[in-house]
């Protein structure tokens, strides 16, 4: 190849990164789900690992957890601070597509301060009335939030806000939440919310 | 359309090369793409982490001349003693553990047609695409008396690190009683709640250890970024709409605009009025980093981007994102410039194969500490609205904490806001 042949090229090549540069490039219809994934990750940690103190981890959920999650911010079923305002910004698609790529990611265990005593207490009361949906200790979510290893003041606000009246609870769990109240008092869900924070 | 991108002509040229310069494309195809990111902020540090993952043979080189970086969000915390200098300091270890050469320098010069970028200290770096994130300047020719000289003594710890350790000072060893003035900028700027969070976090201060003392926010602008939220965490936590509010807000309209800072005097000359406070902290305006300007890619103060790869309008090649953009649907804030970065960094690594860029996403959430257990936030989610070469905000998306929030959720957002500044700061140089 000769000297000036080497230039065109470069010439070429030049001009086509300029075309391609420009504003009238034509981009591809959606976001990929990494693309809109990234979008979460200043607040839910990289690959929704959050190193907390309170926000949740949102990696290796199950789909349907972290679907129905997002369609009820988005319609308001579910409280919220700010996951509300953010869940409208996405299509039924986007979120299924989110969802899908956050299964596929590790849920990361960090150490989180707990309650020794708590932990103790907690595994027992763990084991009787969460187990049967919170399986594994809490690490399998089928439907359901993935607890082991969760952020405790996420857990802590979701159970105020279940206790409360703010959440809906699904039958079975309002059957549990019921029983637990009226054989072992409130203070039990702190006690297995210190031990679900704890399980590595 | 026939697109010859870098892999193509090295493939073409070592095709057809003679023996005489045989070995030059062979290393070259070994080496992998050079990507120079100028700017360790967290633009710059996003970009140059996302790009090693969504890459890994693109060779990294991120430019920056602090060892350590001081992150402005959460240095109101530092301000009001709730946090300390190490809360809100980062290293660039996390981005050498990606595969990053991180060089401590400052660029001096971006050569756009040669790609390259020289440093001062005599270092030449060639790229093929170059990320610029300087974050911003300031603009002290809009505001007369002021200087970079000045500011060691009417601090503007508006660029965290030296500045706010100054200032802090400066509150600490004022008496009770005092007046402390704050200068607001005009739009647009970085961090826009920002100057109210700090007359916030000021005021949560001089409440624990200087009831007596006030706070003059003199302001250009006739509103602010999450005004009622703030207004009303005032009435509620420093007397806001009573004749003993701690905190003045005084707006453009009322003569809050500042004509003249008097550095001898300590006061700042209004329309009306000289103000004089024992601690003044004056926010100037606001231009895109110098080396922006330097690289002769800016239009009045910012930088024009394709928003949908941030690439400049005015040279090839070189990228700008974060507060020294044009992204202004945007606000100008940390997390704007996570997202914008990743969102950059698609384009830079598909572009460099030759590929169409991919369709963008992005996010902003930007939390405002008001007091104790007081916290609120904006949300936005965009698109890229193509025919505008625009940032469209969602419609029916983001949007402010409700006014009407519990007392819960208020105390909840603090909660979050921390976890946010861990994530946001692992996610950009983690």
């Amino acid at each position: 190849m000769t000297p000036s042949r080497v230039r065109r090229l470069l010439t070429a090549s030049m001009v086509a990164g300029l075309t391609l540069a420009g504003a009238g490039t034509a981009l591809a219809q959606t976001a990929s789900p990494e693309a809109l994934a990234n979008t979460c990750a200043g607040c839910h940690g990289t690959d929704g690992a959050s190193l907390g103190p309170s926000t949740p981890t949102i990696a290796s959920l199950s789909v349907e957890y972290f679907v129905m999650s997002m369609k009820d911010y988005k319609t308001g079923k579910r409280p919220a601070t700010v996951m509300d305002r953010i869940a409208k910004g996405y299509s039924d698609e986007q979120i299924e597509a989110m969802a899908k790529y956050f299964q596929q990611k590790p849920f990361v265990r960090v150490n989180q301060p707990v309650d020794a005593g708590k932990v103790k207490d907690g595994k027992a009361l763990a084991k009787k009335y969460c187990e049967s949906c919170h399986e594994e200790e809490g690490k399998i979510g089928e439907g359901v939030g993935v607890l082991a290893g969760q952020k405790l003041p996420y857990m802590q606000y979701s159970v105020v806000d279940f206790l409360g009246g703010k959440r809906e609870m699904e039958k079975r769990q309002k059957q549990k939440f019921e029983a637990l109240v009226n054989e072992k008092g409130k203070d039990a869900f702190d006690s297995i919310l210190h031990y679900y924070a704890s399980v590595k | 359309m026939t697109t010859f991108n870098r892999r193509t002509f090295i493939q073409l040229t070592g095709a057809g090369t003679a023996a005489g310069i045989i070995g030059a494309p062979m290393v070259a195809r070994a080496a992998g793409p050079k990507v120079v990111v100028i700017g360790g902020g967290p633009g710059g540090a996003t970009a140059a982490k996302y790009l090693r993952r969504l890459d890994p043979s693109i060779e990294v080189t991120l430019i920056e001349p602090n060892k350590e970086y001081f992150t402005c969000f959460m240095s109101n915390e530092v301000l009001a003693g709730d946090r300390t200098m190490d809360g809100i300091k980062v290293t660039y270890d996390g981005l050498k553990k990606h595969g990053i050469t991180v060089v401590h320098d400052l660029v001096t010069g971006v050569d756009a047609a040669g790609k390259k970028v020289t440093t001062k200290g005599g270092q030449t770096f060639a790229y093929d695409r170059c990320i610029m994130a300087p974050g911003i300047d300031f603009n002290f020719e809009a505001l007369p008396g002021f200087s970079a000289e000045a500011a060691e003594k009417m601090p503007h710890a508006w660029k965290a690190g030296p500045q706010t350790v100054l200032l802090r000072k400066q509150l600490e060893a004022m008496p009770d009683g005092g007046v402390f003035v704050m200068v607001a900028p005009p739009n647009p700027f970085r961090c826009p709640p920002g100057p109210y969070e700090r007359a916030s976090l000021v005021a949560h201060y001089f409440k624990q250890h200087k009831p007596k003392s006030k706070i003059i926010i003199l302001d250009p602008k006739d509103s602010f970024s999450k005004q009622k939220l703030f207004e009303q965490a005032w009435a509620k936590m420093y007397g806001h709409g009573t004749p003993n509010s701690m905190i003045e807000w005084v707006p453009g309209a009322k003569g809050g605009k500042p004509n003249k800072i008097d550095v001898a005097g300590m006061a700042v000359e209004t329309d009306f009025d000289t103000i004089k406070g024992a601690v003044v902290n004056v926010i100037p305006p606001q231009k895109a980093g110098k080396i922006a300007f330097d690289a002769g890619i800016t239009e009045g103060n910012w930088v024009p981007v394709n928003k949908g790869t941030f690439e400049s309008l005015k040279a090839a090649g070189i990228h700008v994102l974060g507060d020294a953009s044009d992204a202004a649907t945007m606000p100008k804030s940390g997390y704007s410039a996570n997202s914008q970065a990743k969102v950059c960094a698609g384009a830079v690594a598909a572009l460099l194969k030759g590929k169409e860029p991919p369709t963008p996403a992005y996010v902003n959430t930007c939390y405002s500490i008001a007091g104790k257990d007081h916290c609120f936030s904006v949300a936005g989610v965009y698109t890229y609205d193509k025919d505008k070469n625009a940032i469209a905000e969602v419609a029916g998306a983001g949007g402010l904490s409700k006014l009407d929030a519990s007392d819960e959720d208020r105390k909840r957002e603090v909660s979050y806001a921390h976890s946010w500044y861990r994530n946001v700061v692992a996610d950009s140089w983690g």
